[in-house]
């Protein structure tokens, strides 16, 4: 109830203060101390191979293919390891043989560390473990631009807790589906 | 439009618009929570002093017990000790006034008197005399003039002043923070990025998301902040005029955009990026000409770079040698870099102390990550930290204290310690948690 009365009247303090503001920069626009460049929206564009980590098409995600194997979605790691393994190694290659015969498929491989040392090195693990998942598919037929990775390392765990339970569920790959862009390399189309 | 620029509400409001521009209005519900500060290791002989109320407020101060202000920060260095007020022999608020044996008869080494004024032009001052109450002689006496909703700043400056006459060493109390907020449980939490002065109050919103937000790194001016946020379900790095909210995304490469770090200069930042191979490696961004040049290029994962004080050369993490240690690399074209830590199986994000003499890292500590400092000369590691996930060291600008990011029990907090390892504090959230600390440079 509080929860409610509370969320509302930050609403209108928001709606209020965009207001406000607005009218107060618009006569005082604070300037930027190297020169002016693209502004946000925009930027992203500019230098190499900006944004291409998304593969074509949108980034909204979808459902993607639910039966058998294809329904699991997350490849666990041991601790500080980038090794598929075990039950990861049949979901790799059940993702790897779909992408491969359904070219306009696409995935987002989203990496994770458990919670333990520094969180930008864990970028870096989490990032290791996305590009182990995304060479086991491409080397089972899907294309590259099919799949594209992101590391959050220990910022967004799968489970609460600070154990080694907890953390055996935080070392994963997910694989998201996205929504299917332009069809893949013609060598990727399904023969059958 | 008549808001003062400085303000509180003022800078709260900016937050909030671009939170309402940027990212999902629904999502910015929650109260400010204040940080509780707990003494968590010991002091060692402190300085005892008196810091006596100052006069009657100026109406406008909302109440604002800036002796208390005072006495908190001093306390909270760990290397000083307030007498209570209840055992004051008196209440002097001129240095006239001040009988000095009675305070030595308290047990006071000093007493600091004060009285506040309203200026003609509706401004505050603050004036105040550090009495030495062994001698009878004044140590200083100073005025600071601001708005009033500048009051704990000019209180966090009256502690810097009297812990400079008293220490030698510049205080960092009108410095600020900034770190992330987490609020929420697995998978649905929500970040925020939050300015605060350096004892954790006056809390400023920079940016809230529902995606991570991380490495929040302050412009040398203390006017920007860079960070990575991962709102559009990749990372990118953002720099963002704090005063304002006015920001810009200054690199959404392909793979992996992190660990933004300012050059001293503040014209160039450096960054871990990884494109779509995943390798990462430390580049430097020029902000004004938007060039790129590669600072590392080796198959391991390298990250985490931190600035050398004369702009020269970077300290950064990498795993090139099979386990995460620190090294240092010039920033002129072909510089080979050289190995800085050798100790133990994993040490990472290099911090450099602002003369250059420690380096703070994270290091593995039998199986707890804590944070230690190397000493430059000697080589010589002294762990300071006590806790099982201690992460994200960040000096202050005097160079006396860290802050870094811990877990206390289930919560993450903040922690600092003085670098001599004797004086720890706690920052707890009132709710949620805190993680990812960046002291401020120090104010003009």
């Amino acid at each position: 109830m509080s929860e409610q009365v509370s969320m509302r009247r930050m609403m209108v303090v928001l709606l209020v203060a965009g207001a406000l503001s607005l009218g107060a920069c618009a006569s005082k626009k604070p300037k930027f101390v190297p020169a002016p460049g693209p502004n946000a929206a925009e930027a992203g564009a500019q230098g190499s191979g900006a944004n291409s980590a998304n593969a074509g098409g949108g980034d909204e995600e979808t459902e993607g293919p639910q039966g058998g194997m294809l329904a699991t979605r997350l490849v666990y790691f041991d601790f500080d390891s980038s090794e598929i393994k075990g039950q990861g190694t049949d979901v790799v290659g059940a993702h790897a043989k779909y992408l491969a015969s359904h070219g306009s498929a696409r995935v987002r491989l989203e990496g994770h560390t458990d919670e333990r040392g520094s969180r930008e090195y864990n970028i870096g693990l989490g990032e290791r473990r996305a590009q182990a998942v995304r060479r086991a598919l491409l080397l089972q037929g899907a294309s590259e631009g099919q799949i594209s990775t992101v590391s959050y390392g220990e910022e967004r765990p799968a489970v609460p807790g600070h154990d080694e339970a907890a953390w055996a569920k935080n070392r994963r790959v997910e694989i998201v589906y996205l929504t299917p862009g332009p069809a893949a390399a013609p060598a990727a189309a399904p023969k059958q | 439009m008549a808001l003062s620029r400085e303000s509180h509400s003022h800078s709260w409001r900016r937050g909030a618009r671009l939170v309402a521009l940027a990212l999902a209005l629904a999502a910015a519900a929650a109260a400010r929570a204040d940080l509780k500060i707990e003494i968590t290791s010991g002091v060692r002989d402190p300085v005892p002093i008196a810091i006596v109320p100052f006069t009657p407020s100026a109406p406008a101060d909302g109440g604002l017990d800036v002796a208390g202000v005072v006495q908190h920060d001093l306390e909270g260095s760990g290397r000083f000790k307030g007498l209570p007020r209840d055992r004051m022999p008196a209440t002097p608020t001129q240095a006239d006034q001040v009988v000095a044996a009675a305070w030595k008869g308290a047990g006071s080494d000093y007493v600091v008197v004060g009285r506040l004024s309203t200026l003609a032009n509706g401004s505050v001052a603050v004036d105040f005399d550090l009495v030495n109450a062994l001698t009878g002689t004044k140590v200083v006496t100073q005025r600071f003039v601001g708005s009033t909703s500048a009051l704990r700043n000019a209180a966090h400056r009256v502690s810097d002043v009297i812990y400079q006459k008293i220490t030698g060493v510049r205080g960092a109390f009108a410095t600020r923070i900034a770190y992330v907020q987490v609020d929420g449980t697995p998978p649905s939490q929500r970040y925020r990025l939050i300015v605060a002065d350096a004892d954790g109050a006056n809390q400023h919103l920079v940016l809230e998301s529902q995606r991570p937000l991380m490495s929040p790194a302050w412009s040398p001016d203390g006017l920007w902040l860079a960070y990575v946020s991962f709102e559009t379900k990749h990372s990118a790095v953002y720099v963002q005029l704090v005063r304002t909210g006015e920001r810009r995304q200054v690199s959404a490469r392909a793979g992996v955009n992190g660990a933004p770090a300012w050059s001293p200069d503040g014209h160039k930042l450096a960054l871990t990026l990884a494109g779509t191979n995943g390798n990462l490696d430390i580049y430097v961004l020029d902000l004004e000409t938007q060039t790129l040049s590669k600072l590392t290029d080796d198959p391991a994962i390298d990250t985490e770079p931190a600035w050398a004080a004369d702009g020269r050369s970077v300290y950064f993490t990498s795993d090139r040698a099979g386990s995460p240690q620190i090294y240092q690399v010039g920033v002129q074209p072909g510089a080979r870099p050289k190995r800085i830590t050798f100790g133990g199986t994993y040490n990472a994000r290099p911090q450099m102390s602002p003369d250059g003499s420690l380096l703070a890292m994270v290091t593995l500590d039998g199986s707890n990550y804590r944070i230690a400092v190397q000493d430059m000369a000697s080589g010589a590691v002294r762990i300071l930290s006590h806790g099982r996930l201690d992460e994200s060291p960040s000096f202050a600008p005097n160079g006396a204290t860290l802050i870094y990011s811990e877990r206390d029990g289930n919560r993450g907090a903040l922690g600092t310690v003085s670098t001599d390892g004797l004086t720890g504090l706690r920052l707890n959230a009132t709710e949620g948690e805190v993680q990812d600390p960046a002291w401020g440079p120090f104010g003009p």
